[in-house]
């Protein structure tokens, strides 16, 4: 059985998660609550058979059945304001705004860890892209200095990324220490406005010790690679992992691309299908729990 | 826009800076003293200082700084009397929290650079600066990238957000002429009196000098140009250069001609490693309309996987990379060793 879902926030997030979760075994999305009736995100959750408001979270209150999970695609401070709502009335919250009440979760990362919490923030989408590889460096070295690049294309940074720019840098540099298990961290975003847009581009360079064995660094890297690829199939290394000195220090440097898979939005926007996708695979756990829990017959695996 | 202090045009050097690319982000507290002073001295008003790719800069993407940038500020600001010390930071690097640092530090101008088609990522940087009463310009990069009517409406978003100055920044040095002219005349028409307009050049082409005069010419009132040329790429409008035409064209800049002759001599060639000249892969960036401080790190690779620099720049052009994806001068590098086009050893 599967659990049901609210999505909050009818934008190109919003939008983009529901046509993933649609196509989930583990979740059915039943309702969208949005600003604005006539938005594109609405218009298209009411043809795809969900019930919508405008009424603002407070609406799943007065609701006869009640979603087991809601996804938040609003701002964080609309999260901020709803978390208490969604915790009285027993809903398990993800969310996808800056709001990071929950702890950060990057799926292959810290999944497992924290799938029982009833908050998850999903951090950055820049953080969801490179958090995975730092993390697959730091279990085979020490690494006591990563850096992430995130360049995204122009068309796909919306108002409230471009607004608080600064919020990206700094949440994404905690995450990358914090989960990704770097000593130190620092993360740049990068908007490119090149037309055709490009594909959202992620580099990811860690610092590591004289005697860092190369070959099970970059082992470590590919068999990640492949993990997150289960759930963002568009997910892939530009290059071989490249291994250098800077100045002393050695590091590697690891190229990646994000291509989305096009649900509402274009291909380009890897960065904003990476947080959706992430986003569905922890629903998906917090639904398998669900299931299990309630004793009833889990389906037969994910959705992908 | 008509200047309170006297001056046509407010010169910027940018020399510790921008030269920061150049001297690959090694600067000491002492080479800042002694180039401040000197150019204090030479009644240089504004003199920059920071990390060649702004505050935070400090990175394995950009090169890591030999000292931290923020003691290289203070020394600034303590070795000058009449300038003002500025420095720069970028949005999706810098943070708020380097503004308030500089502040702390005595910096009275804050230069907020994005890309020409991104000024509304700078919003709440200009807010916090002009609240906390810093001075504020904003850098519109690779302004040759887009047209002037699309410029003006870029400098309007920063302007709105509490931009004193835009300048028109020629991140590649690929502008020529009457590019400058119409850029810079697009931009104070539309802000007439709410913002100046400025103009940062790149010699790549040969001809910073002679935009810096066009760009006088169509209003602009702060120039940037940095002494001894000590700049990324090929360099910047050399500021002794400058201030000598700019005193015979009677645009008053309050600079000493010969002061500032001596500056880029006696004080600021000593600390370069070597002259910013006009080379292959410095050209090829201007003619491919590549992000200037690209050059150190396409020698870099090029030496690295043994490639051709130039077809590295020339990758970077195709794929219309923008200021800040040094990254992908190694990707690029790599492919290009891949494919082994271009290795002439190996």
């Amino acid at each position: 059985m599967s659990a049901t879902a609210a999505i909050v926030g009818s934008g190109n997030i919003g939008t983009d998660l529901m046509y993933k979760l649609l196509r989930s075994k583990w979740i059915e999305p039943k309702w969208m609550i949005g600003i604005d009736p006539t938005s594109e995100g609405m218009k298209r959750a009411a043809d795809a058979g969900l019930a919508v408001s405008v009424e603002g979270a407070a609406w799943l209150e007065q609701l006869p059945e009640r979603p087991a999970i809601v996804f938040e695609a609003t701002s964080a401070y609309v999260h901020r304001a709803n978390a208490p709502l969604y915790e009285r009335l027993g809903i398990h919250a993800i969310d996808l705004t800056p709001a990071a009440i929950g702890p950060y979760v990057i799926p292959p990362v810290n999944l497992a860890e924290h799938a029982e919490r009833m908050n998850i923030n999903m951090v950055t989408c820049g953080g969801q892209a490179t958090i995975p590889i730092v993390h697959a460096v730091s279990r085979v070295v020490p690494v006591d200095y990563a850096e992430i690049v995130a360049t995204v294309s122009s068309r796909s940074a919306g108002p409230g990324t471009r607004q608080n720019i600064d919020e990206f840098t700094r949440t994404t540099s905690g995450a990358v220490e914090k989960l990704g298990g770097a000593r130190k961290g620092k993360a740049i975003i990068i908007l490119n406005p090149a037309d055709p847009p490009l594909i959202m581009r992620d580099t990811i360079y860690c610092s590591l010790p004289a005697d860092a064995d190369e070959q099970a660094i970059a082992d470590s890297i590919r068999a990640r690679v492949r993990e997150v690829q289960d759930y963002v199939p568009g997910y892939r290394l530009t290059a071989d992992p490249q291994f250098d000195e800077i100045g002393g220090r050695r590091r590697v440097a690891v190229f990646i691309e994000v291509e989305g898979a096009g649900d509402f939005l274009p291909p380009y926007a890897g960065n904003l299908d990476i947080m959706t996708a992430a986003a569905t695979r922890v629903g998906e756990e917090v639904a398998r729990r669900l299931a299990e829990k309630s004793g009833k017959t889990a389906l037969n695996g994910a959705s992908r | 826009m008509k200047r309170t202090d006297g001056l046509d045009v407010r010169i910027t050097d940018t020399c510790l800076r921008d030269g920061s690319h150049a001297k690959r982000h090694a600067f000491t507290e002492d080479h800042v003293r002694s180039i401040v002073r000197a150019l204090d001295a030479a009644g240089m008003p504004v003199i920059e200082v920071s990390h060649g790719d702004g505050l935070g800069g400090s990175s394995f993407n950009y090169g890591f700084s030999l000292t931290d940038e923020r003691k290289l500020i203070a020394a600034a600001v303590s070795s000058a009397h009449r300038a003002k010390i500025a420095a720069l930071m970028l949005p999706g690097l810098g943070t708020k929290d380097d503004i308030k640092a500089i502040r702390d530090l005595g910096v009275s101008i804050v230069r907020i650079a994005t890309h020409c088609t991104e000024a509304d990522i700078a919003d709440q940087h200009f807010g916090l600066a002009r609240e906390m009463g810093l001075e504020t310009v904003g850098f519109l990069m690779m302004a040759h990238t887009i047209p002037p009517e699309k410029l003006a409406v870029q400098a309007r978003i920063m302007a709105d957000a509490g931009c004193q100055c835009v300048y028109v920044v020629d991140s590649a040095g690929a502008l020529i002429l009457e590019q400058v002219t119409d850029r810079v005349s697009a931009l104070v028409a539309e802000l007439g009196g709410d913002a100046e307009t400025g103009f940062h050049g790149h010699e790549n082409l040969s001809l910073s000098l002679a935009n810096s005069i066009c760009a006088a010419r169509a209003g602009a009132v702060q120039i940037d140009g940095s002494t001894r040329r000590f700049g990324a790429g090929s360099g910047n409008t050399s500021c002794e250069a400058m201030a000598a035409v700019f005193e015979k064209l009677g645009i008053v800049t309050g600079l000493d001609v010969l002061a500032m002759i001596d500056a880029a001599e006696d004080v600021v060639r000593p600390a370069m490693d070597s002259e910013c000249v006009l080379d292959r892969l410095a050209l090829i960036m201007g003619y491919a309309g590549v992000y200037s401080s690209f050059l150190k790190h396409a020698y870099r690779a090029a030496e690295r996987y043994q490639v051709s620099g130039a077809s590295i720049l020339l990758e970077c052009g195709r794929q219309k990379l923008v200021g800040g994806q040094e990254d992908q001068i190694i990707q690029i590098a790599a492919h290009l060793a891949r494919q082994g086009s271009t290795a002439p050893s190996r």
